[in-house]
């Protein structure tokens, strides 16, 4: 992408507006607390125009730095500025295939907007909100109309994308650019991973994900559902026998982590993941028109400080609670939430319990009535940096509760690597790779979650990227982009 | 979608099913099992394989008409389709050098039963089969368990219409004394698994168990199958389905089965009012 610079000399010079960063539209906390509607309504075209206006257009952009995916931001918001919303898509696409997804879910206030000059006078251009709004513009339109990204020549290769979350699809994505044939396996009934079965739907609407993986079947990657591969099909099997040429292994996050204390098998006791995997991909908040059942607690403890016990914690909210509490057992500081998904918990009535740590699930008849939680004071730093919660003697008290929520995190899951004895794993049983995605195992590739464990969409989305390229060259392809 | 190319009614209650699924069918092996989703609205239930043909490219399930989702199951015929199979999934059952082995199969665990039995009878095991039912309309794959080269089938009902009167925890105690087993296995009802247990454990009998917790995606991925054994929380779908008897908390498992069972109800009923109308 030519950076702006080069715009002919003709044109008038952008002269940056000191307007404040513009807000984004959302929707009332008590309102939208009690359905699974967008709560961010998204920029009207006056405040994207505005938004972009902001931007001065730095001869040496350090926001591209901070992109995992260096998405060319100066010129899309240049494009913006001029009202040339299609290019600004593309150059979206040049980098990133989903941007009405990214745009929503990506933690910009640590990369893109971080990186921002105008950061520094502590309001940074609102980059994901630029970038949202050009991805619902380009989803707006007619399919035929929507930027599509130019798929290659066909190269004759076959590559196995293992995974339709955001790794296998940002690789597949790019595959299809190299030219080479894409065939997405995807072991549940619908795709998009964790975009589809963790991610709430207030935070990022089904509909959304569906319509960003329908552009990967216009550049002509093929998707398969109901496949697991490391069950249906080996690694292996698919080299050996389906006729694939390489594989990328995207398999995303493994078994959920539980806290390993008593009582955590009574029932109402839930992982995140099956909480929301219920809600999300099951759509338990329609039952019984959808047949999936999901138990409904008055009072609801969720354990967990990241964006996944937010997500929980706000569903549960919605499902009827009259009570969550989030229960963590640092200080606020120290929680690796996103600001702004604890800003919206906290508005829709989320009861923060900080420096709480659990010891203990307690119940009657097998079910759950309340959590015992010690409290903690913060102590040195530990090898994370953050620091280190310790027990305050005596400080046991019991949270009342009938629904506790686990969102720990998850570690790596076993059905690819048991099944492919030969492929190397970490001693977490994490898939190993170098530094491209590559595994010791000729023509295998992996990245995103079954690589780094837990982390963010765009990470994930980064390594599908890289590994294309890898496999590329791995295919004999010219090295390219 | 997979079209469904088999159905039979083997009881009031219970229903046999094959499915055109042929990956799956390729790589299916006793022990293992498959999730389903009827439609587009279902939910995602696990089914342990009956049956299989990996030259045929089908595969068989057989259920019992418990709730909503197996009460819709029961009105499909061959030419009907599902939206959604998936499998082989859980470890197989380990069939090599077992030597003597009992298997109970009570109720509809007896289709589970079948292929184990079958799988531990050509690994060369000396195999007895004890099935077990409340009565004889309830007792399932007689026949197909007679054509398998067994050392002995024993057929019990709890009110003596076929087979003998009585649990089958009477015969499987009778083998344990007679110390003719090194190992012994159970499928069926929890409370069937438990006592199975109980029985075998006084004899120093080893026993595997075929757990059957809920599930939702049978990958790993939700934690909603998970059993204590030995102390341990382990997960039916990628730890199991197959557990050491003499280790599993089965009041916990029984207690977790249970978990949505007034939900059930309510979608059943809902369910049946409907289809009564329309059909």
């Amino acid at each position: 992408m030519p950076p702006l610079d080069e715009t002919p000399a003709q044109k008038p010079r952008h002269k940056p507006s000191r307007a404040p960063r513009t807000a984004m539209p959302e929707r009332d906390a008590l309102e939208r607390a009690r359905d699974f509607d967008e709560v961010s309504l998204g920029y009207s075209e006056e405040q994207a125009l505005a938004e972009a206006n902001r931007c001065i257009q730095c001869k040496n952009p350090t926001c591209i730095e901070g992109c995992p995916v260096n998405i060319d931001i100066k010129s899309f918001i240049a494009r913006i500025i001029d009202g040339d919303y299609a290019g600004g898509v593309s150059v979206l696409k040049e980098r990133n295939a989903l941007p009405a997804v990214c745009g929503r879910v990506c933690p910009q206030e640590e990369q893109c907007e971080a990186s921002c000059v105008l950061a520094r006078k502590g309001e940074p251009i609102a980059i994901g909100r630029l970038e949202r709004w050009l991805g619902d513009f380009d989803l707006a339109c007619d399919l035929e109309h929507r930027c599509a990204p130019e798929v290659g020549e066909p190269t004759g290769k076959r590559v196995a994308v293992v995974g339709s979350g955001p790794a296998g699809l940002a690789c597949a994505g790019e595959l299809r650019r190299f030219g080479h044939a894409v065939t997405i396996f995807e072991s549940l009934h619908a795709p998009g991973g964790v975009l589809t079965y963790g991610i709430p739907e207030f935070r990022l609407p089904k509909a959304i994900v569906q319509a960003e993986i329908e552009m990967l079947g216009v550049m002509g990657a093929e998707l398969v559902t109901d496949i697991v591969v490391g069950a249906t099909h080996t690694l292996d099997e698919l080299l050996a026998e389906e006729g694939f040429d390489a594989v990328f292994v995207g398999s995303g996050a493994g078994l959920p982590l539980f806290l390993g204390i008593p009582g955590e098998n009574l029932n109402g006791v839930y992982s995140a993941n099956e909480f929301l995997t219920r809600v999300n991909l099951m759509k338990a908040y329609e039952f019984p028109s959808y047949d999936t059942p999901v138990w409904r607690g008055r009072k609801v403890a969720v354990v967990g400080g990241g964006n996944v016990a937010m997500d929980a914690a706000r569903t549960a909210k919605r499902l009827g609670a009259e009570e969550v509490f989030l229960v963590y057992r640092r200080s606020e500081e120290e929680m690796p939430a996103r600001r702004e998904e604890v800003h919206h918990a906290r508005q829709e009535g989320i009861e923060f319990k900080m420096l709480c740590s659990p010891q203990e699930i307690v119940g009657h008849d097998g079910w759950v009535t309340g959590m015992v939680a010690t409290r903690m004071e913060l102590g040195e730093p530990d090898a994370s940096g953050r620091r280190a919660p310790v027990c305050v003697m005596d400080s046991d008290f019991v949270i009342d509760c009938d629904t506790v929520i686990v969102a720990l995190g998850t570690r790596s899951n076993p059905l690819i690597s048991q099944t492919t004895p030969d492929l190397e794993v970490t001693s977490r049983g994490y898939i190993a790779t170098d530094e491209n995605g590559a595994t010791n195992k000729p023509g295998v590739f992996a990245g995103g979650d079954i690589v780094t464990g837990s982390a963010t969409v765009i990470l994930a989305m980064g390594a599908g990227k890289k590994a294309a390229r890898a496999i590329d060259s791995w295919l004999g392809g010219a090295a390219r982009g | 979608m997979f079209p469904i190319v088999y159905q039979r009614q083997l009881s009031d209650s219970v229903f046999e099913m094959g499915v055109q699924a042929p990956a799956i069918a390729r790589k299916a092996k006793a022990g293992q099992f498959l999730m389903l989703r009827v439609d587009e609205h279902g939910e995602r239930i696990p089914l342990t394989f009956s049956d299989w043909s990996a030259e045929e490219g089908w595969i068989r399930f057989i259920f019992m008409r418990v709730g909503k989702t197996t009460h819709q199951l029961s009105h499909l015929v061959a030419g009907d389709s599902l939206a959604d199979v998936v499998g082989p999934l859980g470890v197989p059952t380990h069939v090599e050098g077992v030597g003597r082995v009992a298997i109970v199969g009570g109720g509809v665990g007896a289709a589970v039963a079948y292929p184990v039995a079958r799988a531990m009878a050509e690994a060369g095991n000396e195999v007895t089969v004890i099935l077990g039912a409340r009565n004889k309309e309830l007792l399932i794959l007689e026949d197909e368990f007679r054509a398998l080269p067994l050392k002995q089938l024993i057929v019990m009902t709890d009110d003596g219409s076929a087979g003998e009167k009585g649990l089958v925890t009477a015969p499987l105690k009778s083998l344990c004394e007679a110390g003719a087993l090194d190992h012994s296995m159970a499928i069926g009802p929890a409370i069937m698994m438990k006592f199975c247990a109980a029985t075998t454990k006084e004899f120093g009998v080893p026993i595997t168990v075929s757990l059957n917790p809920i599930m939702v995606d049978g990958t790993g991925m939700c934690g909603a199958c998970r059993v204590s054994v030995d102390g341990h929380t382990k997960f039916g779908c990628v730890d199991g389905p197959d557990f050491d008897g003499h280790a599993v908390d089965f009041e916990e498992l029984m207690s977790r089965q249970r978990v949505y069972s007034d939900l059930e109800r309510e979608a059943d009923a809902d369910f049946s009012r409907e289809c009564s109308c329309h059909r």
